[in-house]
């Protein structure tokens, strides 16, 4: 009962943290913190999307930057088509995050769809190795095309727009992702409280015995695939905003790794992990990157000191291991 | 006599060169345990795959109340009403025994692809679970991790799952297996009541078990189906006599 209790002081230590810290911030003329805070919010959200596949289903995919870079390019694609008229695909551009987003969500989505019902049917190291193909077959056909910038990247040159409040502002976008990260914090809870989720994380620890029981694995693992495909691919869409850039970098290997290791630092499978693995990493990264050219080596040492000694990141550091009832 | 509920009809089944099911053919009656023996290697394993699901016969066909289950993977044969348990206790090691009953619960109602209830404050489906386990005698042991329960709990809870799923008919893997004399005597009584609710295909080592449950009993050696019949038949059959009960006696 102690470590279920220490698990929500931690969790509303994290969601207060993250918005107090750039209030804060707001108020002593702070600019780089708070865009510090919202890279932190976004990696997060896009950890959550992984860790419902990933944590919940135990699908570790490597290739999940696609739905990242996916979201950026669309809210790039959209916004530049807003910017200069012309109409993509017969339908005209737009500068609404409102837009934007279901459209993000649903291609990154239906991209999921079809990588998860091919990947989907092996497992291990082959849905590794498939997962991390397909995602970069996508990563150098974006950096071939030279429509939407190829190699260089789609630059936003306004941000995609919030109704009722300014995105050109750090603070006011930073509360737009803040707001959306919580929310996502929401469905996962949800999902995995639900009977949907009791299923999943069943699959994750013993698939055959859960076909025996009548639930087909496959259909239960590629919805989550999706949905969890959607989610990061929101947060890329909010990435390429808060950098005013679509860059094919998003797509990269790099990008799938540095999202595994979020989950895997902030603890996998708990609600809050990917919270705490993002602020980690951005935390580290800003500390350490201060110090030395060479901090990912020492963020390689923290890795493999979580792997062999921890296994279950911050959050089981602090609130013990998980118990799933 | 009733229309048998699980019928097996000339199965084949080789890997390279080894006949691992050899034109076998058997049928599960209303209301009877048959029980499957035969010595190690004669193919049991294989047999009980193909009948799961989990493999695929070369020949022959499966019907299971009255539809052709040959070509069907092992959820949709489940969804059907096969119910089984594991030869190693198959359970998911983190949930609790109560949540593994639960898990069978909402897999019988069909209800997986629901996102928003909590299925842990599902008070139907959480009583329906303890009373279960009750039935088996793990009540008090409901909030343990299954990865936590001794070996015979583990196996009891098998049965739990397998009742828990309401099936058509049961496929008891070695259910005694590991254990004592007394969980396998409260196993026997157990099983001789279950058997009113659906048959039980039984493939069990433990020959004293068998003897006292089975209504029929198939002896499998290499492949083949060398003897069916009544435990008496069975017993003063030559054939058997040499092939599998000799090892022992």
């Amino acid at each position: 009962m102690a470590d279920i209790k220490r698990e929500y002081a931690l969790n509303a230590l994290l969601a207060l943290g993250l918005l107090l810290v750039p209030i804060w911030a707001l108020y002593n003329g702070a600019p780089f913190t708070i865009t510090l805070f919202t890279r932190i919010a976004i990696l997060a959200l896009a950890g959550i999307g992984l860790n419902i596949a990933l944590g919940l289903g135990g699908m570790v995919s490597f290739g999940h930057a696609v739905y990242f870079g996916l979201g950026g390019y669309v809210a790039g694609i959209l916004a530049q088509h807003a910017f200069n008229g012309a109409p993509i695909l017969g339908l005209p551009g737009t500068n609404q995050m409102l837009i934007i987003w279901p459209v993000a969500m649903v291609l990154s989505g239906l991209l999921a769809a079809v990588i998860g019902a091919f990947s989907l049917r092996t497992s291990g190291i082959f849905f590794i190795m498939i997962t991390l193909a397909f995602a970069q077959m996508v990563y150098y056909f974006a950096v071939s095309w030279p429509a939407y910038g190829g190699e260089d990247g789609l630059p936003i040159y306004v941000r995609n727009q919030f109704p009722g409040l300014n995105t050109m502002r750090p603070f006011e976008l930073f509360i737009v992702c803040w707001g959306v990260l919580m929310l996502a914090l929401g469905v996962f809870a949800l999902i995995r409280a639900s009977r949907f989720g009791a299923a999943l994380m069943a699959i994750r620890q013993n698939p055959d015995r859960v076909a025996s029981l009548g639930i087909n694995p496959f259909g239960v693992k590629l919805a989550a695939f999706v949905i969890s495909g959607m989610i990061t691919g929101l947060a890329g869409a909010l990435m390429a905003d808060l950098s005013r850039f679509a860059s094919p970098a998003a797509m990269a290997w790099t990008m799938s790794g540095e999202l595994i290791v979020i989950i895997i630092l902030g603890g996998t499978g708990r609600l809050f992990g990917p919270v705490a693995g993002a602020a980690f990493l951005v935390g580290f990264e800003v500390f350490f990157g201060g110090l030395t050219e060479h901090w990912k080596l020492w963020l390689g040492l923290v890795l493999l000191a979580a792997v062999l000694f921890n296994r279950g990141g911050i959050v089981a550091l602090i609130a013990g291991r998980e118990r799933l009832g | 006599m009733a229309e048998p509920v699980l019928t097996l009809t000339d199965l084949h089944k080789s890997f390279g060169a080894l006949k691992a099911t050899d034109g076998v053919s058997l049928t599960l009656n209303p209301g009877e345990i048959h029980a499957l023996i035969g010595p190690n290697g004669a193919g049991k394993s294989t047999l009980i795959g193909q009948i799961s699901g989990r493999v695929l016969p070369d020949a022959g066909t499966i019907t299971f109340r009255g539809h052709d289950i040959t070509r069907l993977d092992v959820a949709q044969r489940a969804r059907l009403g096969l119910g089984r348990s594991f030869q190693i206790s198959s359970l998911i090691p983190d949930y609790s025994a109560r949540r593994n009953v639960m898990l069978a619960l909402q897999a019988r109602q069909g209800h997986s692809f629901r996102f928003l209830m909590p299925v842990m404050r599902d008070r139907g489906l959480r009583d329906r679970a303890d009373a279960i386990l009750d039935r088996v005698g793990l009540r008090g042991r409901a909030s343990v991790p299954s990865a936590e329960l001794s070996h015979g709990e583990r196996r009891l809870l098998e049965i739990a799952v397998a009742l828990a799923l309401e099936p058509a008919c049961f496929l008891l893997d070695e259910p005694m297996a590991g254990m004592g004399a007394e969980g396998v005597g409260a196993l026997v009584t157990f099983l001789r009541d279950l058997k009113t609710e659906a048959p039980i295909l039984l493939v069990e080592h433990d020959m004293d078990a068998v003897f006292a449950l089975a209504d029929r009993l198939s002896v499998l050696v290499y492949g083949q189906v060398i003897a069916t019949g009544t435990v008496d038949e069975i017993r003063n059959d030559p054939r058997v006599r040499e092939a599998y009960l000799g090892e022992e006696a």
